[in-house]
């Protein structure tokens, strides 16, 4: 990508950074208005769900009381106006099912979703391109129609369907791993051996379900770069296939996926509601399922919210690495 | 998946063993989606048979002749569960994509037709939207309009239409730049008659497509909803509240209440694929063909 003598160009970056978060702005400002307008839309009562079972007994003058404490009564653009200032300020509001406030529920559990994510996508990254390779070596022979077809199945089964099935067999008919949650039950402390045990199998799960996206492309990448002049050059000058394969051909026909990386936050996060949920990983994904279905307002938008900033930010890191990669493209964008 | 034949093979490219195995895909598709949606509108009225006949003498068969899915917790034939489950899925799937493509036909063409800041703004609408990750957007709509049919199919919807508008919005304005639009507005044809005549059936086949494709995606939707249990009452089988209400099972030691309903979305959503692609071939020999999942 880069020769050793040659200075990134930190300056152009820098610029199409800042012009991205700049356009970013506006973005976040129409989801969050957005979020509080489906909100405002609903049929939901948020005095009702704050506070809970308590709310059956609770007096009239409590009931009140509690709706202006929470600005409820208030038009949708002052309540959108004051939830912003606050955020801006870091105070995210009160999550009601965890009892605790958003930005605690959020940095407690960032960390434990963003190793599950990133352990994911090495597992993709590392798989797809060795079968991707695998497969354009011999375009239309037998490993690369299983493996392309094995592709397009699990390109269409469920996230959730396949770690279900995982638990099933590796935890239960094997027994080989943890079903569930960061830690065994009986622990009381968190250590690194169980955290590496218990993540093997929803990385594992939510690697496989973001694998067939990044084998096509390998298989693609490479197999396109297997026709193009300089491999062409290689062979001729008498280069043994491997050195052609792995040294010429996987390097271009890898470029274009490894760009595009940032572009797969979307279906991570996806992914991540799913394999978190069913493998109880005390991440953001799952906390997000449940604000849902317990209707904690205050922790789903900031959540959401959030998950947009990912994919802009994914975004843009895809753009930089594109620029980088390729000069003609540069940092206009 | 025609990228398997050579980028260079034409309609009289060597192989003919290359397109024949096309056909067999094709045809394979053709058969099971018939098959399905023989199965799903058929099995329901003409089978007097009860998919909620509890008989708790037979919970938990294993898959057998009697009953080739096996049987659930409380004795429930799953085949019968899964066509129920499948006819459900189908539906809401059927409707939410109908639903998508409406909205974004309608709204590519209005940005492609008016242009200027009307196009400018939608346009930047439509990013901004799908910035927000789709199933996380449906959660929520989901979660602040109570679990039921229509919240569902109405998340779905609010969903799917964005690639929808992007694909009409692109395929109106390249075929406006067209010769013979330019000769029927001077010909002196209405705005609404180059419009309906010579616009709509040119993005008919695109926008067709992609509510083709749209309905596997939209039937996962439900399901991933469904299973999170944010999606159809729990008294509706559909696949996803198949999976979901078969976890407890799961956990015992049982799979095949949680593997068929699992099958039975996969194995539409690969015959629609297969089917939409030999479709887009047709219509747009150049493109290569995807699953667009």
């Amino acid at each position: 990508m880069t020769h050793p003598g040659r200075k990134l160009p930190w300056g152009p970056m820098a610029r199409m950074a800042g012009r991205r978060t700049l356009f970013a702005a506006p973005v976040l400002l129409v989801v969050t208005f957005g979020v509080f307008a489906v909100a405002a839309a609903s049929p939901f009562d948020p005095v009702k769900a704050y506070a809970g079972t308590a709310g059956l007994t609770a007096s009239q003058e409590n009931l009140d009381q509690l709706r202006v404490n929470l600005g409820v009564d208030q038009p949708l653009v002052e309540r959108w106006w004051n939830w912003l200032t606050s955020a801006v300020a870091g105070d995210l509001g009160d999550s009601s099912v965890m009892r605790q406030p958003v930005t605690d529920v959020i940095t407690e559990r960032l960390g434990w979703s963003v190793l599950l994510a990133v352990t994911a996508f090495l597992v993709a990254i590392l798989l797809g391109t060795s079968l991707g390779v695998l497969a354009a070596r011999r375009q239309g022979g037998w490993l690369d129609r299983a493996v392309s077809s094995a592709a397009y199945t699990l390109e269409a089964a469920p996230a959730f369907w396949l770690g279900l099935l995982a638990m099933w067999f590796f935890a239960l008919r094997l027994g080989v791993l943890p079903a569930g949650g960061l830690t065994d039950t009986d622990s009381e402390v968190v250590t690194f051996g169980q955290v590496a045990t218990h993540l093997v199998l929803p990385a594992a799960v939510l690697g496989v379900s973001q694998l067939p996206w990044f084998f096509l492309y390998v298989r693609q990448g490479v197999a396109d770069a297997l026709e193009e002049d300089p491999v062409r050059g290689a062979r001729a000058r008498g280069l043994d296939e491997r050195t052609v394969l792995l040294g010429h051909a996987l390097r271009s026909g890898m470029l274009p996926m490894l760009t595009l990386v940032g572009s797969r936050v979307p279906e991570l996060i996806t992914g991540a509601l799913l394999v978190e949920t069913v493998f109880s990983w005390p991440g953001i994904a799952a906390a997000t399922v449940q604000a849902a279905t317990s209707v904690d307002f205050p922790l789903l938008a900031a959540l959401t919210v959030l998950a947009t900033a990912a994919v802009l930010a994914g975004n843009l890191l895809s753009d930089l690495l594109y620029g980088l990669a390729d000069p003609r493209v540069g940092f206009d964008g | 998946m025609a990228e398997l034949a050579p980028k260079t093979a034409g309609w009289r490219s060597h192989g003919r063993t290359r397109r024949s195995t096309r056909t067999v895909r094709v045809r394979t598709s053709a058969v099971v989606v018939a098959a399905v949606l023989l199965a799903v509108l058929v099995v329901p009225p003409l089978a007097n048979l009860d998919q909620q006949a509890v008989d708790l003498s037979m919970k938990l068969r294993p898959p057998s002749l009697a009953h080739p899915f096996g049987t659930d917790d409380v004795g429930r034939d799953l085949l019968l569960r899964c066509v129920y489950g499948l006819r459900v899925s189908l539906l809401v799937g059927l409707v939410a994509a109908l639903a998508a493509t409406i909205i974004g036909t309608a709204v590519g063409a209005a940005a492609a037709a008016f242009g200027g800041w009307t196009d400018r703004v939608v346009m930047r609408l439509v990013d901004t939207f799908s910035s927000v990750p789709h199933l996380l957007l449906g959660i929520f709509v989901v979660a602040m309009f109570r679990p039921g049919v229509w919240p569902v199919i109405v998340s779905v919807a609010l969903t799917h239409w964005l690639s929808t508008a992007r694909i009409v919005r692109s395929e109106v304005l390249s075929l406006r730049s067209r010769p013979y639009i330019d000769a029927a507005v001077s010909g002196g044809a209405s705005r609404w008659r180059v419009a309906v005549r010579h616009l709509l059936p040119g993005v008919l086949p695109q926008a067709g497509l992609a509510a083709v494709l749209m309905v596997p995606h939209a039937m996962w939707h439900e399901s991933a909803l469904s299973f999170l249990g944010l999606g159809l009452p729990t008294h509706q089988a559909s696949l996803g509240n198949l999976v979901q209400s078969a976890r407890g099972s799961l956990l015992a030691g049982d799979w095949w209440p949680t593997l068929f309903p699992g099958l039975l979305l996969i194995v539409p959503t690969l015959a629609i694929a297969g089917l939409a692609g030999a479709w887009r071939e047709r219509i747009n020999p150049r493109r290569r063909s995807e699953l667009m999942l």
